[in-house]
């Protein structure tokens, strides 16, 4: 059996939220401010659970189903993201693709649940959501095909277990332009500062936020939860990548990972400290960016 | 083979007799609708018999026309075809059947189903026939036929212009083949399919190209897919379900037949198919996401789709000429697979736009809006097409596309020469799916969810039992191809051999490592819906017992939001055409709201084809400015055109007494 694997998941599970208290505690400290506990997001996730209902009188299941199906893929790609060193509990050759396509899915749902609504600002926020995917797929994409050149590998566990220092001391500036498209569509796809911005307050502007305007309650619990799963998972490609120390022990890999991953909330919060959102017009530029690093990386790792 | 005949004579006879009963239309339809569903299950026993026990059965029977014979034959490749053609078209006539009750008393629907009938069975012809010049028939019947079915409504001005772009396009399309065949004839001496073998050389990349071309249009390859986004809107929506399900394949099946004929593949010709595949699939969708037209939407979405396929079959080329198997393998199942699964899809989109142009009286996306309380199982079935289209997980949409990234992918660490089309096909895909995505939650968003938006969706009701069933049958097609994928592979393994020119053995070996991942798939496809019903459960129990409301949408405070202030689906759409805009060229008219107390504004935007606007209109135009002078040949004068044709004949026979 696959213990490590299981861990992941488990960890995944428990921790997801906890990186939103630790951007949260990041912000806080370079504002000055003592800032929220850092287990805000269980606290809110347990009064949304507690809470009734409202439905607006245009929607229909699909309002409802859409967050229902967003965590249902998310909490199934929780079991083909490895963990750092420690490899997933599905792993097979081409997981990679299914991991994205189920991301695709997310979007897909949580797109027409937000247009389900009939309201103008959702639809604002859902024609965002499908266009800045249309550049950060395809760098995804290739970045992971140039690790998979790079390992030899196919499987996004075999690829991330291969990922070890020797292999940065060969190829570093390639795995760095990875990382730095990784980064990129990590930051885009999670709705954070450069790309979104998670605390504005006014709905024209925003993006993931004003998709989810009409959800409340049970519903709203799910969708949160679903959201700190995602920049677990697409969290954890940047970390195993970065963090390329191997123990050899499951158990202390996974202290190592979740160690990173504490890291990786940090740099978030710094990043929303120091830098404003890009204006939305321009957003794309960004995303275009990333998508020429990984085409740098694949030129460099043509060799 | 005696049962494909029998289904065959079925087709004419049912066809030929809806024509006679023309003048009791609803008659006419039942007998024709009843022979399509007998025929295509007659049909149906030697394919599944051959998938079952591999047995390819032929017929022949010596025609006294030059060239010509009646031999037909049932290989992998053409019961692969049959496969969809015969369930397709069953489906969409059942369908026919209610959609066509309201021009019942208008216009006379026997010739209608008799066109149809043609059009099936030239179809199977085409598949079967292993003589040039019944190919050629055949596939000249079927252009035809589909051409009448075109122009139903053709008291209608645009429907004459879509008939005539269509013809036009056809016949320009089968002049190219003409000279294939020819061509693949004078190597040969004959004109039986199996003389035609290991055609190599230049002359091979001359009939490749030829292929390319003359199929292509057919198939609707950019730059050649003008007809398409013309024909499929004109006509009526069972005939676009076939045209587009399957009528538009028999370009692809030709290719790969062709390619069966031909020596090793160079580089280039994976190198030009994964071109075409490339640009097709872009533009395609890109072309769809800015239409209005929910009938032109699907047809431009059939070009991208064309354009996978053609990716597929790029990859598995690219595979077999850099001596990879597994690639081919995998790139040729890719195609194939994308074949059945956008008869599936792409046939219940039609059906499903049908349904809601049936119950609204328009195809323009923006004046509807919340059909999907009025006509749920309609949405129901709309939606998981929808989802399947965009290559979504666990659907089929996403097997067929994760056999070419798959493809992809082992061509990663290949020479560098493979490792870049891998990559361009890769991100190529990638992108396509995140525009069809956006394309498709366009459509299902604007159409079913949300208020209705104008007065025409207002009395929309559920469609009924003969013409829901065959959109049930196909959404649950789309999710059986998807979960069962694993035992689907057994088919490919019978038609691969052939056209890939591998082993059964090696066919067999590198299937087997697309096996294990597709049961890893579905077993996730199942888990998602494990899981979300627990999900789902646990919600329920939340919720029980506590106060659920109903009550408005958000808007910013504001009480009284009407139906008009809806996002539409141009707006939605706007941010991605508008970053295309320089390849799409959206035109926009717009009247500005003007003075201190501005009474009228308006915005008007359209995409036509940029190809057809800048290429074949001006392109055209100059031919007949220069053929004007030839005027004179047609007078009219019937006795002076036989003269013409008999001063051929005589041409002909001086020239060959030479």
């Amino acid at each position: 059996m696959n213990v490590s694997g299981y861990l992941n998941i488990f960890l995944a599970l428990v921790f997801s939220p906890f990186l939103f208290g630790v951007i949260n505690r990041t912000k806080a400290f370079f504002a000055g401010r003592h800032g929220q506990p850092i287990f805000q997001l269980y606290f809110d996730l347990g009064k949304l659970l507690r809470k009734g209902a409202v439905y607006s009188r245009t929607t229909t299941w699909i309002f409802r189903g859409g967050p229902i199906i967003g965590l249902a893929a998310l909490l199934m790609a929780t079991a083909i993201v490895p963990g750092g060193k420690n490899g997933a509990v599905i792993a097979f050759s081409g997981d990679v693709i299914l991991f994205i396509y189920l991301l695709g899915l997310v979007r897909f749902f949580a797109v027409l649940a937000a247009l389900d609504t009939g309201s103008s600002f959702e639809g604002m926020g859902a024609s965002r959501e499908v266009q800045f995917a249309l550049f950060a797929e395809p760098a995804i994409f290739l970045a992971l095909a140039v690790l998979a050149r790079r390992t030899g590998q196919i499987s996004l566990s075999g690829i991330y277990a291969d990922l070890t220092f020797e292999t940065w001391q060969i190829a570093a500036p390639v795995l760095a332009l990875v990382a730095g498209t990784i980064l990129i569509v990590f930051l885009a796809e999670n709705a954070r500062i450069p790309v979104d911005d998670p605390n504005t307050h006014l709905e024209l502007t925003m993006i993931h936020e004003v998709m989810v305007l009409d959800h409340g309650g049970v519903d709203l619990g799910i969708i949160l939860y679903a959201s700190a799963l995602k920049f677990w998972l697409l969290g954890s490609l940047f970390i195993g990548l970065v963090v390329p120390l191997r123990t050899g022990n499951a158990g202390l890999d996974a202290v190592v990972f979740l160690a990173g991953m504490t890291v990786l909330g940090i740099i978030v919060g710094a990043v929303e400290s120091v830098m404003a959102r890009v204006r939305l017009l321009k957003v794309p530029n960004l995303l275009l960016v990333a998508l020429l690093l990984s085409v740098l990386a694949l030129i460099f790792g043509m060799r | 083979m005696f049962l494909i005949l029998a289904a065959l004579a079925l087709l004419l006879l049912s066809g030929l007799g809806a024509l006679g009963l023309s003048a009791f239309s609803r008659k006419a339809a039942c007998l024709a609708v009843a022979g399509i569903v007998l025929a295509c299950l007659l049909g149906a026993v030697p394919v599944l018999r051959f998938f079952l026990n591999g047995q390819e059965v032929s017929f022949s029977l010596a025609l006294h026309i030059p060239y010509a014979a009646f031999s037909v034959a049932l290989d992998g490749l053409t019961a692969f075809f049959l496969l969809p053609i015969l369930v397709l078209s069953a489906l969409a006539a059942i369908y026919g059947l209610e959609y066509m009750e309201s021009w019942v008393d208008k216009k006379s629907v026997g010739v209608s189903w008799f066109f149809f009938n043609l059009l099936i069975a030239s179809m199977i012809v085409v598949v079967i026939a292993r003589n040039a010049v019944l190919f050629l028939l055949a596939w000249e019947v079927m252009s035809v036929a589909s051409y009448f079915l075109v122009t139903f409504e053709d008291e209608r001005k645009e429907v004459q212009k879509a008939g005539m772009i269509y013809l036009a396009a056809m016949q320009m399309g089968t002049a190219f083949l003409l000279a294939l065949f020819i061509s693949l004839g004078q190597t040969s001496g004959s004109m039986n399919f199996d003389h035609f073998r290991d055609v190599s050389g230049h002359l091979a990349s001359v009939i490749f190209v030829l292929a390319v071309i003359g199929f292509g249009v057919k198939a609707g390859f950019v730059p050649f897919h003008v007809w398409l986004p013309e024909a499929h809107p004109a006509a009526p929506s069972h005939v676009s379900a076939l045209m587009s399900g399957v009528m538009i394949k028999m370009g692809i099946y030709g290719l790969m037949r062709i390619l069966i004929f031909l020596g090793p593949p160079p580089v280039w010709w994976g190198g030009l198919l994964i071109a075409i595949g490339i640009v097709s699939g872009i533009l395609g969708i890109l072309f769809a996401l800015a239409q209005q037209d929910l009938k032109r939407l699907l047809a431009y979405s059939s070009v991208e789709n064309i354009g996978i396929i053609a990716l597929g079959l790029g990859v598995g080329l690219l595979g077999m000429s850099a001596g990879i198997p597994i690639i081919a393998v995998l790139g040729w199942t890719g195609a194939l697979w994308h074949v059945l699964n956008h008869a599936c899809f792409k046939g219940l989109l039609f059906l499903g736009a049908g349904a809601v142009v049936h119950e609204t009286g328009t195809r323009e996306i923006d004046r509807l809006g919340g059909l999907l309380k009025k006509m749920p199982w309609t949405g129901g079935c709309f939606l998981t097409a929808a989802a399947a289209i965009c290559g979504l997980p666990p659907l089929n949409g996403f097997i067929g596309e994760f056999l070419i990234y798959f493809a992809a992918f082992n061509g990663v660490a290949q020479e560098s020469r493979v490792f870049l089309f891998s990559l361009g096909v890769m991100a190529s895909l990638a992108m396509i799916g995140v525009l069809a995505v956006a394309c498709f939650t366009k459509v299902f968003g604007t159409v079913f969810l949300g208020e209705p938006r104008t007065e025409y969706g207002l009395k929309a009701q559920e469609i009924k039992g003969l013409m829901l069933a065959p959109l049930l049958i196909l959404a649950a097609g789309c999710a059986a191809i998807g979960v069962l994928s694993p035992l689907l592979v057994p088919i490919f393994s019978r038609v691969l051999p052939e056209v890939t020119g591998l082993s059964a053995d090696i066919v067999q070996e590198n299937l087997r490592r697309a096996t294990g991942p597709m049961v890893f798939i579905s077993a996730s496809g199942a888990g998602i819906v494990l899981l979300g019903g627990m999900i789902a459960f646990f919600r329920r129990n939340l919720l029980k017992g506590r106060k659920v409301e109903r009550s408005l949408t958000w808007d910013c405070g504001y009480a009284a939001p009407s139906p008009r202030m809806q996002y539409t689906a141009s707006s939605f759409a706007q941010p991605l055409t508008g970053f295309f805009g320089a390849l799409i060229r959206t035109r926009r008219q717009i009247v500005r709201p003007q003075g201190i107390f501005p009474k009228e504004a308006s915005l008007a935007t359209r995409t036509p084809d940029i190809f057809e606007q800048r290429f074949y209109r001006p392109v055209f135009e100059r031919i007949y400015h220069a053929v004007l002078k030839l005027r004179f040949f047609q007078h009219g004068r019937l006795q002076f055109y036989i003269l013409y044709i008999l001063i051929a004949l005589l041409a002909l026979l001086i020239w060959k007494l030479k």
